[in-house]
């Protein structure tokens, strides 16, 4: 049981599909902040490029090798597990409820959708529902998030293609939704904002208000980012036939979420297996054909668009009542085992948890989508150029929390 | 289930309904073929999650959990094979890709060999590191109490 | 004074006040046109910008030149020491040089050269030479392959630019920047407006020649490929920004010299006097605009946070109060001082307006890939701007034989190119990342 140390190591690599061996040994050099290699002669045939995991573009401690030839990539290798911090493992040591904050920590950007699966999750081992107003509350809530989630993605994403401008629009607005969060429940990024069994708050005085007026700002919002954006030449040349993924490899690799949507697969857990409120309002499910880079911009521009069209259907009706299912302080759900997924602004986000009929679980393993859709990069970034690896680790939408747990 | 249990006969351990989930309980060996079996006929199309559970008290300690869905029938499938710790499992990579990275984990996490993984090695933690994390005999309370014994001189407070 | 110079050294005396006052000037005017870039850029992202230092950040230049002289000087172990040191001068250098055949105002020339546009052209074109020695010079392999990127680049967009002058060139009839702006005065239209393609493609061809967004891959953070100026740090760093910024500004001077007049004035066939006096209200407006500035930085003064910033906002307002004092003193002045001096003025706003359409394209538009970058340059550029040199020939020979007027003889001109741009942008090849859809 001993702790290795990661850093720096030589290794020979293995290419991803095939067992071919690269000749060149490979010594790390740095070049501010970004690790390159002394590949031997600039006409090389084969060099591996790493894109270290300090890098401006890998949203996180992401470290991509990359062999190319030429400019083209010819195999690319993720390697993960710096953000690992045992997850999985702490559940086993903590009751239920005590576990529900860590579960914002693994998708920080859209945390409240994680705390939703899990306590959906719980809620199912125990057999029991949340009462119809925390369900209707969750969904606004768990919408507002995805509009964030895909707020920053987008930012995030125009930022690494080159257009400086859009980060900080979509930021503006990512801030409306955070006071609204803050003002619910206290916290902006990790928030906790559901309980087993339903919700801890109240809405607050003025939560119809606030939302519906974000609501209707933003709808002319995200006509700027289009404006900006979809029918910009650049952007399209940018986008357009990088990192394809059709339907077949899609389903195959496990993909889900807006990647899955844009690859021509018309499928959201939302209508498939309802959960929360969802089967109560009307929204649409936006898919395209290609599965190419702009396709998953506008899936996942249109999925803001039907986020707003479900929080407006959803605040004209909030049912009363209780907020709080009746389930006791110290949860012991009998034994047995359960997995429930939500569809979470990057995919579907599963629960997998076996109970032994004590206070804490037995096992709890989280299905991660960003995990999950990271193995297809390979596939989507073959054969491109360098200069589009940026956008395609950006086009997955992956947080680093969530892949490393 | 019936289908299953009628092509499978010896292979197939048992049927459940826990809460409302199909759980189908198989031999560890016909993992392959079940599952090859799923995907064409069943048309389980999409591997969702491939973990693995710890029971350390029993003979076989490992389960290792399959959840599978159908687009076509909106249907979900839950397989489970026990493993026993040094016996191996197949690999189901070439049924679904996607089991890949998943399988690693598991090996990184548990100690479980997949056999016909094209690339298993450690995923998640360093490839220097010693032990199986998510086995219940890791105790990480312990590790803790060790460490900062040696090295700090104090009682953790955990 | 003329006794107390030799006649032999007279004629450089000028010339010499002139040449250092641009040396001088230049790295605070490249230092305030950084600021003024990111005030701009922090208007168009919803934001402020620099407001600490200085009133409104106006002194944030300073502080930036500063810690960039006192930073620490690393070089890299294996690179080549000489090269090195060497890379960054001549950027610099060619930067510098290449002002002297800039005439800011009728009289404010260093050097009246009659090929002053060629002399500016070559000597950017050897600023190139900069950037690949400071490739080199870095020892990294991949600075070098981005210093070629960007070489390849700049030669590429060079050529286009330079044949959208050649186009003007042709109606100007001489390369002397001064007998330029005469042509266009003695046509009476700018060749901006008659020639609208040669401009379009000189903004575009001037925007990849500085290396500025969306051309400016070599330099991106967000890509892998190091840019050229990696390894240098601190003084030497400044250089070559100095270099990128005086770049801007010859380039934005050869446009206003070219496009659009020089140091004419705006509507210089308005003459609506004031009433009362006799003079112009256009003549009137560069001191009227520049008291305006004083006195709204005077109304800003009281409000500043800190005393140190109210002080200087009001040495910024007694500052714009001396130029306008000097704009309108101009305008009782003798005709050919009132011309230099407001001619500068006009000159500098134009300058700025170029300037500020560089810094409203970087903030709007995405990068683009450098293989795009080079065929849009090769594609679409080049030839572009051959048919609108074949179409400015074929407007001359309409002037000569037709006797059309300056401003209807280009009008096919304009519609031929019009034409031949749409019919090449519908080239919009895909992206040539070909992709393995059916599975490997």
């Amino acid at each position: 049981m001993g702790s290795g140390k990661s850093g720096n190591r030589e290794r020979a690599v293995a290419a991803h599909n095939g067992h071919e061996r690269m000749s060149n040994e490979h010594t790390i050099k740095t070049i501010s902040g970004m690790d390159s290699v002394n590949a031997t002669v600039l006409g090389a045939d084969e060099i591996i490029l790493n894109m270290g995991p300090q890098h401006p573009s890998t949203h996180g401690v992401l470290r991509v090798k990359l062999k190319l030839d030429g400019e083209r990539v010819a195999g690319s290798e993720c390697i993960i597990g710096y953000l690992h911090r045992g997850v999985e493992k702490i559940a086993e040591h903590r009751s239920y409820q005590q576990f529900a904050p860590y579960v914002d920590r693994m998708d920080y950007v859209a945390a409240v959708s994680n705390g939703l699966g899990y306590c959906e999750a719980v809620e199912k081992l125990l057999g029991t529902e949340a009462p119809p107003r925390a369900r209707v509350v969750r969904t606004i809530l768990t919408e507002l998030q995805r509009i964030a989630s895909h707020l920053l993605w987008l930012g995030t994403h125009a930022l690494d293609i080159g257009a400086l401008t859009p980060v900080f629009y979509c930021f503006r607005e990512r801030e409306e939704i955070l006071k609204i969060f803050e003002k619910y429940c206290g916290a902006r990024l990790t928030t906790h904002a559901f309980r087993i069994g339903g919700l801890q708050y109240e809405t607050y005085d003025g939560f119809e208000e606030d939302t519906r007026r974000f609501c209707n700002d933003f709808a002319h919002k995200i006509d700027e980012y289009e404006t900006l954006l979809t029918e910009n030449r650049i952007w399209v040349g940018r986008t357009k036939g990088v990192g394809i993924l059709n339907a077949a490899d899609a389903i195959a690799l496990g993909v889900t979420g807006p990647v899955l949507r844009a690859s021509g697969v018309k499928w959201d857990l939302r209508k498939a297996l309802p959960y929360a409120a969802y089967d109560q309002y009307e929204f649409d499910i936006p898919t395209r054909g290609t599965g190419d880079t702009y396709d998953r911009y506008v899936v996942r521009m249109e999925e803001m668009r039907q986020s707003r069209r479900i929080c407006l259907q959803a605040i004209e009706n909030i049912p009363t009542g209780p907020i709080m299912a009746r389930i006791g302080k110290v949860l012991k759900p009998p034994p047995g085992e359960v997995y429930h997924s939500i569809e979470a602004p990057k995919g579907e986000l599963g629960y997998y948890i076996v109970s032994d009929g004590t206070t804490q679980p037995y096992r709890v393993r989280v299905r991660p989508p960003s995990f999950i859709n990271l193995q297809a990069f390979d596939k989507m970034a073959k054969g491109s150029l360098i200069a589009d690896v940026v956008a395609i680790i950006g086009t997955i939408d992956i947080v680093l929390g969530e892949v490393d747990r | 289930m019936q289908r299953l249990k009628a092509r499978f006969g010896d292979a197939f351990r048992e049927a459940s309904l826990d809460r409302k989930q199909a759980i189908a309980l198989i031999a560890v060996e016909q993992l392959r073929e079940i599952s090859r079996y799923c995907r064409d006929e069943e048309k389980f199309d999409m591997l969702v999650d491939l973990t693995a559970v710890d029971w350390p008290k029993r003979e076989k300690r490992f389960d290792v959990v399959l959840n599978l869905y159908s687009f076509a029938k909106n249907e979900r499938l839950r397989l489970k094979a026990h493993a026993g710790e040094n016996e191996p499992a197949p690999s189901v990579c070439e049924i679904w890709p996607a089991a890949n990275w998943m399988e690693r984990e598991c090996y990184d996490m548990f100690g479980i060999v997949f056999e016909g993984h094209p690339n298993l090695t450690r995923i998640l933690l360093p490839d220097e590191w010693q032990g199986h994390p998510l086995r219940k005999d890791y105790d990480i309370l312990k590790q803790d109490t060790d460490w900062v014994r040696e090295n700090l001189g104090i009682e953790s407070g955990q | 004074m003329g006794h107390l110079i030799p006649p032999s050294i007279m004629p450089f005396v000028l010339p010499v006040v002139y040449a250092v006052v641009i040396v001088a000037v230049l790295p605070l005017l490249a230092g305030y046109i950084v600021l003024m870039e990111r005030k701009v850029m922090a208007d168009m992202q919803a934001r402020l910008g620099p407001m600490r230092v200085g009133p409104h950040g106006l002194l944030q230049p300073i502080a930036d030149a500063v810690k960039l002289l006192l930073k620490e000087d690393i070089i890299p172990d294996k690179a080549d020491r000489l090269m090195f040191w060497f890379a960054p001068l001549v950027s610099v250098t060619m930067a510098l040089l290449a002002y002297s055949a800039l005439a800011i105002g009728p009289a404010f020339q260093i050097a009246d050269l009659n090929i002053g546009l060629l002399f500016i052209l070559a000597v950017s074109s050897l600023g190139i030479y900069g950037i690949v020695l400071g490739g080199w010079a870095s020892n990294s392999h991949y600075s070098l392959l981005g210093a070629l990127r960007s070489a390849a680049q700049l030669v590429s967009y060079e050529t286009a630019a330079g044949l959208a002058l050649i186009s003007v060139l042709l109606l100007a009839g001489s390369l002397s920047m001064k007998d330029i702006v005469q042509a266009q005065s003695d046509q009476g239209v700018w060749f901006g407006f008659s020639v609208p393609f040669g401009f379009f493609i000189y903004l575009v061809g001037s925007i990849a020649e500085t290396n500025r967004a969306p051309f400016d891959l070599p330099e991106a953070e967000s890509e892998l490929v190091a840019g050229y100026m990696t390894e240098y740090s601190g003084f030497r760093w400044s250089l070559y920004f100095l270099a990128e910024y005086a770049n801007m500004v010859i380039v934005a001077g050869i446009a206003t010299t070219l496009f659009l007049g020089g140091w004419l004035r705006p509507g210089a066939r308005y003459h609506e006097h004031i009433p009362g006096t006799g003079i112009e209200w256009l003549d009137a407006l560069p001191a009227l605009l520049t008291l305006g500035v004083a006195l709204y930085s005077l109304s800003l003064a009281p409000k500043q946070p800190v005393k140190i910033q109210k002080i200087v906002m009001v040495l910024v307002a007694v500052l714009c109060l001396g130029v306008a004092g000097i704009l309108a003193g101009a305008l009782f002045a003798p005709p050919a001082v009132m011309q230099g001096i407001h001619g500068a003025f006009w000159f500098m706003a134009k300058v700025f307006a170029y300037i500020y359409a560089f810094l409203w394209i970087r903030f709007t538009f995405p990068r683009y890939r450098f293989d795009q970058l080079m065929r849009l340059g090769w594609r679409f550029l080049i030839p572009l701007a051959l048919v609108n040199v074949i179409g400015v020939g074929v407007a001359i020979v309409l002037r000569q034989q037709l006797a059309w007027g300056p401003i209807v003889s280009l009008i096919p001109t304009t519609l031929g190119t019009l034409g031949v741009a749409m019919f090449l942008a519908k080239d919009d090849a895909p992206t040539v990342a070909a992709h393995l859809v059916d599975g490997e």
